[in-house]
């Protein structure tokens, strides 16, 4: 099924990326494009089929529930593009 | 002098070293001056000179005092996906600009405990997606191989590991890192006529490299040969606790596997890879290396791998949806680009809007789709049974054969430009090489012979999980019986 323009929006604002009306009509038909390659799947039997769900036969490891990093308040805001007394700062979220 | 030292292999230059008749400090001069002759190519997004002079002398220091490492003063290319302290890592994208990490991948901490030289960080497709370095942010990088009678066309060297590859082969590195999730590493060696090696998936940690679809992803090298590849194989893998996938079991050294014996190995080529409308040049390689492989004793045997025309849609869901929920972390609140906004909604919106190229935004909205209510059985689930099948046609196959054979590349090298509009086009680049990631195998690229404008094709090999020492044994006896000579048109050193 063909996805339209009001779908292709409300991606957009699922995964935060703005798009203005000129980018939304060619994205549109570039999803179209690569939806219909992958409906080649359609034809594939998989009634019965497990899926794949790690790629190593393998459990996960488990490790002793216990604190073993931290306290590098420095080391973790360096790149923070705005920062106050060892917080990240956004935009003003509740009024 | 310096050109002689630039055109040294791995295995070569350590010989030269351990005997003190070349310094790592002129070997890593003479790459520093191949990578300035090399500006043209887009090679590097951040080249460290001075880190790299520095690390050289400090090899040196350790070559005098007896305690140097297994690869002691090899000037290398990283790709720019692995993190690097205190160097920029940009991912080839406009979102990370500004980011310097405070930490090490484990994959490059591990090359430099091992004394390797990191000569910058080398170009790629924005966040690795891409078959031709085209998407990064940073520009394109030329692949040094001209076609015959069109010496003004740039060529793209393929992608996503691009830079590295093409940096291998303009002899601006020694060897390289890269990172594969559906082909990145294998088809830029073939394109750009270098050894791309994809270890099993679990072997090298993933630790400290930028995300892409965690499930496919994996770091491997570059290099001249067969040889340097497995020395840098051993560096590179390795267990790793911080990355909850990393297979603990031992390292072999993998160059001891390389002896030369291929008598008896079963090798399977699989009907399927021969594609409709295969290119004549393309089957015509494929057949000489089944004929090369048969010469030393080898046994080629014809195995079916059905689903193998479903893996590339298959992946063209598993990627973008791993891919839309790794990069969800790009919101412009703790790092890289920020966009102010009226609320954090429009903060989010607009940063990602601006930070994001188009083939990034797209794989991001395709996954964001098919992870979303109503369509994860459809699209997400369906791709992962399709994965399930596609493993299991290798498990089948491997009951009759020790390792595969396959053509890396559905053509050589094209030129910049030529297949950016149309992302589908450019996607049929990694119909060989996908299939490995998504049952998450070893695949080596060997550099096998010339395209009818003489360009490198590469031939694949594909192995059992975590036996990255037959592939390498059978991909010696190739690249032996291929006697690949020859020279991209814009060498550097």
């Amino acid at each position: 099924m063909a996805l339209d323009k009001a779908t292709v929006a409300r991606i957009g604002h699922l995964a935060r990326i703005r798009l203005d009306d000129a980018s939304l009509d060619t994205m549109v038909s570039e999803l179209n494009q690569i939806l219909t390659f992958v409906e080649a799947l359609d034809a594939v039997p998989t009634d019965g089929v497990a899926p794949m769900t790690g790629v190593v036969d393998m459990n996960l490891r488990q490790r002793a529930d216990v604190v073993d990093d931290g306290g590098i308040p420095d080391r973790v805001l360096a790149n923070a593009p705005e920062e106050r007394s060892s917080f990240f700062t956004v935009p003003k979220v509740v009024e | 002098m310096s050109a002689a030292l630039t055109r040294l292999t791995i295995a070569e230059a350590l010989g030269r070293l351990r005997a003190r008749d070349i310094s790592a400090v002129e070997l890593t001069e003479a790459h520093l001056a191949a990578m300035a002759r090399a500006q043209a190519l887009n090679l590097f997004i951040t080249e460290m000179p001075d880190q790299a002079r520095a690390a050289a002398a400090e090899s040196d220091a350790r070559y005098a005092a007896g305690t140097a490492g297994p690869l002691d003063g090899i000037p290398l290319a990283v790709k720019d996906l692995f993190c690097t302290e205190g160097v920029a890592t940009t991912a080839g994208s406009h979102i990370l600009e500004g980011f310097t990490p405070r930490y090490e991948s484990t994959v490059t901490a591990q090359l430099r405990r091992d004394g390797a030289v990191c000569l910058g960080k080398a170009n790629l497709d924005e966040f690795a997606m891409g078959s031709s370095t085209e998407t990064s942010y940073f520009g394109p990088t030329v692949n040094p191989w001209r076609r015959a009678g069109a010496p003004a066309t740039d060529l793209v060297p393929g992608g996503s590991s691009g830079g590295s590859a093409a940096a291998v082969a303009a002899r601006a590195a020694a060897g390289a890192t890269g990172t594969d999730t559906g082909g990145s590493i294998r088809q830029p060696a073939a394109l750009c006529g270098v050894v791309g090696l994809k270890p099993t998936y679990g072997r090298c940690s993933r630790w400290g490299i930028v995300a892409f679809a965690s499930s496919l992803d994996q770091a491997g090298p570059f290099a001249r040969s067969v040889r340097d590849a497995a020395l840098l194989l051993r560096s590179m893998a390795g267990f790793d606790p911080k990355d909850s996938t990393s297979v603990d079991r031992p390292v072999p050294d993998y160059a001891a596997a390389l002896t030369g014996d291929v008598r008896g190995l079963k090798v399977g080529i699989p009907r399927e890879y021969r594609v409709d409308g295969m290119a004549g040049e393309i089957e015509r390689q494929w057949q000489q290396g089944v004929d090369w492989l048969r010469a030393a004793g080898a046994e080629p045997v014809e195995v079916s791998l059905p689903h193998t025309r479903y893996a590339l849609p298959a992946y063209y869901i598993v990627a973008p949806a791993e891919a839309s929920s790794n990069l969800a972390r790009y919101d412009g609140v703790r790092y890289g680009l920020r966009v102010e906004g009226e609320n954090l909604t429009d903060l989010y919106e607009q940063t990602r809007a601006a930070g994001f190229g188009a083939e990034v935004r797209r794989r991001v909205m395709i996954g964001t789709y098919v992870l979303s209510a109503g369509y994860y059985d459809a699209y997400y689930l369906k791709a992962q049974k399709v994965r399930s099948l596609i493993a299991g046609d290798f498990r089948a196959a491997f009951e009759r054969c020790d390792v595969l054979l396959t053509p890396t590349t559905p053509g050589p090298a094209f030129p910049v430009g030529e297949r950016q509009d149309d992302p589908v086009t450019m996607y049929m680049n990694d119909i060989f090489t996908v299939t490995v990631n998504m049952a998450g195998l070893p695949g080596l690229s060997v550099p096998a012979g010339l395209s009818d404008d003489g360009l490198p094709l590469g031939l694949q090999l594909i192995g059992r999980p975590f036996d990255e020492e037959t592939v390498l044994r059978a991909g010696d006896v190739l690249e032996r019986a291929a006697g690949f000579t020859a020279l991209p048109a814009d060498i550097a050193g």
